[in-house]
């Protein structure tokens, strides 16, 4: 079980009020817990990633233990805190535009 | 019993004032949609409780909202579970995608640019229909929905004109924010984009061509070229819908014969600069516009807030200020921000960048705030619910 804290936008969008949990078949990786987010809230589909390329909307940021992933490879492995859900992981609006 | 039902965009949320006939006491609904971008709602004049809304934010991307109860209640068609044959939630309410190679078009500098899609501007519900409904986007093109907002497609004709490389975007961006169809002929209808001009399609939106002719624009390197005006908004009354109004960036514009020429009609003006435009519900040649003082000075002359309106069809106006601040008002009024209703006499409705929305139910006569101290407005549609 993942938890995911997803920025306030997308919480109303998803209407929920705290952060969301998915559950991954494979391993936990960016792309892996996006996809689960929205296979189970598809009104986010567009909202994180582009619909076809999936590159990360530019002034969306993922953090994983306190350290902005952003960059990283979405395949690559999340941190085990992640995986095994004592730690959450980020979906932030980037600090911009007042 | 008539009610009235205002459709009010803020930058921070979407709002909905409601009244009686008499249009004296609102009740205001919101925000829905609380912090995200409402650049546009509106009805289906076939079935007034559906109403389509842009919702849109810098960081998030586009959405759109459908409700199918007047707007108590909303929902993203597309996003429901939906699952595409890879086992993918679908979500494609708000994938807006460029019909083929997108192309480019002329940048702030001169050189060429992609078409990237931003966000939707208006939206326009087809006459009869209302699972059908078109988008104006920015970058500037049509798409067009046959399902109720769930799936879209580019009408790409407009996008494809011969001359879509020479179109620019304007200080807010290459938008096409306008979007009027002919009651009498649905195959016609007319759009405008800053800063290419207005567009005229006659056979349903596969082909189309620019109609400029008239218009002037010194700020542009040919001020009488096929295209680069920035058009702020037209508009037309539904019994003559070969006669077309337009709020350029400067002038104010007339054209009888469905956009193939245009005159001025600024007159009297104290300043032909402006956003929108619009037409008096039963007599086609009263006109309204707001002034405003400079693209550099966006807020009216003088600190005073003035509609003026025309019952000749432009050139002669007279200012219409009771109810209106008449100092120290510094707000704009955005070109999708004005609408009328069609209730006898007329009621006109504007918002203000200064969160305020004013009515009159006297067809301008005198003016009073049905809401005050919203979120920036960027639009304004009104429903005149039987």
């Amino acid at each position: 079980m993942i938890r995911v804290v997803l920025p306030h936008h997308l919480r109303t969008l998803a209407r929920v009020t705290d952060e969301v949990q998915v559950d991954l078949d494979g391993g936990a990786t960016v792309k892996s817990v996006i996809d689960a987010i929205e296979a189970k809230y598809p009104a986010l589909r567009g909202t994180i990633r582009d619909h076809d390329t999936l590159k990360r909307r530019s002034l969306v940021r993922f953090f994983a233990c306190g350290e902005d992933i952003s960059h990283e490879s979405p395949d690559a492995p999340l941190p085990d805190a992640i995986a095994n859900g004592t730690e959450p992981f980020f979906i932030m609006g980037a600090i911009a535009g007042g | 019993m008539s009610a009235i039902r205002v459709l009010a965009g803020t930058r921070k949320g979407a709002f909905i004032l409601t009244s009686d006939a008499k249009r004296k006491k609102w009740k205001v609904d919101g925000p829905h949609f609380a912090g995200w971008e409402i650049y546009h709602m509106k009805g289906s004049p076939a079935d007034p409780n559906r109403i389509y809304a842009s919702q849109t934010s810098a960081w998030f991307g586009q959405i759109i909202q459908r409700s199918n109860d007047g707007g108590k209640t909303w929902d993203t068609p597309g996003g429901g579970p939906t699952m595409s044959p890879q086992g993918m939630s679908m979500g494609e309410s708000n994938k807006f995608v460029y019909d083929g190679v997108p192309g480019t078009h002329q940048w702030y500098d001169g050189t060429q640019h992609p078409w990237e899609f931003r966000r939707v501007w208006h939206l326009e519900p087809a006459l009869k229909d209302p699972n059908h409904v078109y988008a104006g986007v920015e970058d500037a093109a049509l798409f067009e929905s046959k399902d109720g907002g769930a799936t879209w497609k580019e009408l790409s004709g407009l996008r494809k004109h011969d001359s879509g490389p020479k179109w620019q975007p304007g200080a807010g961006g290459m938008c096409l924010h306008t979007i009027l169809i002919d009651p009498k002929n649905q195959n016609r209808m007319f759009v405008a984009i800053s800063a290419a001009g207005a567009f005229r399609t006659d056979d349903g939106g596969k082909t189309w061509k620019p109609i400029n002719k008239g218009l002037r624009s010194q700020y542009i390197p040919d001020p009488t070229a096929e295209v680069g005006h920035c058009v702020h908004r037209i508009a037309l009354h539904p019994s003559e819908p070969n006669t077309l109004f337009m709020q350029k960036h400067w002038d104010v514009m007339r054209s009888d014969d469905a956009g193939d020429s245009w005159k001025e009609v600024s007159g009297n003006l104290p300043s032909d600069f402006g956003f929108p435009i619009d037409v008096h519900a039963h007599d086609p040649e009263t006109i309204y516009v707001v002034p405003i003082k400079s693209d550099s000075e966006h807020y009216p002359p003088d600190g005073k807030l003035r509609v003026y309106r025309s019952r000749t069809g432009g050139n002669e106006w007279e200012e219409l200020t009771k109810g209106l601040p008449q100092k120290n008002c510094y707000v704009n009024v955005l070109r999708d921000a004005m609408s009328v209703d069609s209730l006898d006499p007329c009621g006109i409705y504007f918002g203000t960048t200064g969160g305020q929305v004013y009515a009159s139910a006297d067809a301008g006569d005198s003016w009073e705030p049905i809401v005050r101290d919203l979120p920036a407005v960027l639009s304004v549609e009104v429903q005149t619910l039987k």
